[in-house]
């Protein structure tokens, strides 16, 4: 398997939605390539670290806002 | 006698009770609704249009446009899917509004070979985050993020940070499922490539 091969199923690897047989495959490349090891742990790391940090917070009143909007939407008889 | 019986084992989602609730004019059950998902939107629409009076107006725009068609709503995906799609078009929108002349789509072919092949190979530090302080950390990620083409933001976004399936992301953008999949791997690999910059090991750091 070169690198290329291994690249173009890194995303269902990362997802782990590799069939077995392939799987086996993909673990020997990285046996012998310290640069799609790195590739991957890098990449896994990336996705890792966008999803524990909340990099936009809900601004503050906007909660309070939609909630008059919406009860201004409503028809009479939802208060 | 047959031996097939109809179950109705299925288990039904609650957010389709709540949409059941509103429709029928309780808008509590609504406003549980916004409650549960006006973070994500608001995050969302933040990726897209990169413009925070845009975002909060998304955000209102995509629950009141929710509300007015809940009756349109099939129930054949989920109402978050469905919320999606919605927040996602009224950020394209907004973002064409600001961008006039220039072409906004989540559709065009992307010409870039940025990504497809890695080129920093450095290993990172076992703890990069820890590099950082929050804020500068949150500013990296948003820089980095920011730095990616819309179409591929947006997968990456859908997909690896609110954590929507890939058939749900193709079906909240309305593209094919390996187009998500070869959007989604360009775009982790251009910020792995970016973020190598702040996150890899320097001379100093004895090799662990």
């Amino acid at each position: 398997m070169t690198c290329s091969e291994f690249l173009a199923e890194l995303g269902d690897l990362l997802d782990d939605r590799v069939a077995t047989s392939l799987r086996s495959d993909l673990e020997m490349h990285l046996k012998g390539c310290e640069h799609c090891v790195i590739t991957l742990n890098t990449t896994r790391k990336t996705i890792e670290i966008y999803r524990r940090h909340e990099i936009y917070e809900l601004p503050e009143g906007l909660r309070e806002r939609l909630h008059a909007a919406i009860l201004a939407k409503c028809k009479k008889g939802c208060e | 006698m047959s031996a097939i019986q109809t179950t109705r084992s299925e288990e039904v989602h609650p957010d389709v009770l709540l949409v059941e609730r509103a429709r029928g004019g309780d808008v509590e059950a609504f406003e549980q609704l916004v409650k549960q998902y006006d973070r994500r939107i608001f995050r969302i629409a933040q990726h897209i249009t990169q413009n925070r009076e845009d975002a909060e107006d998304v955000v209102q725009d995509a629950f009141l446009k929710a509300y007015e068609k809940l009756e349109q709503f099939q129930g054949n995906s989920k109402f978050y899917t469905w919320l999606v799609r919605i927040a996602v078009n009224e950020s394209l929108m907004r973002l064409r509004k600001r961008r006039t002349g220039r072409m906004v789509s989540i559709d065009e072919d992307i010409e870039t070979e940025e990504g497809s092949m890695p080129r920093d190979l450095a290993e990172w530090r076992p703890d990069p985050e820890m590099m950082y302080g929050q804020s500068e950390l949150a500013e990296i990620l948003r820089k980095t993020v920011q730095g990616l083409p819309p179409g591929f933001r947006v997968v990456f976004v859908l997909r690896d940070v609110e954590g929507l399936s890939t058939e749900e992301t193709a079906e909240a953008l309305g593209l094919s499922v390996p187009a998500v999949k070869s959007r989604l791997l360009r775009a982790r690999l251009q910020l792995r490539e970016r973020l190598s910059r702040y996150f890899r090991k320097k001379d100093g750091d004895g090799g662990k």
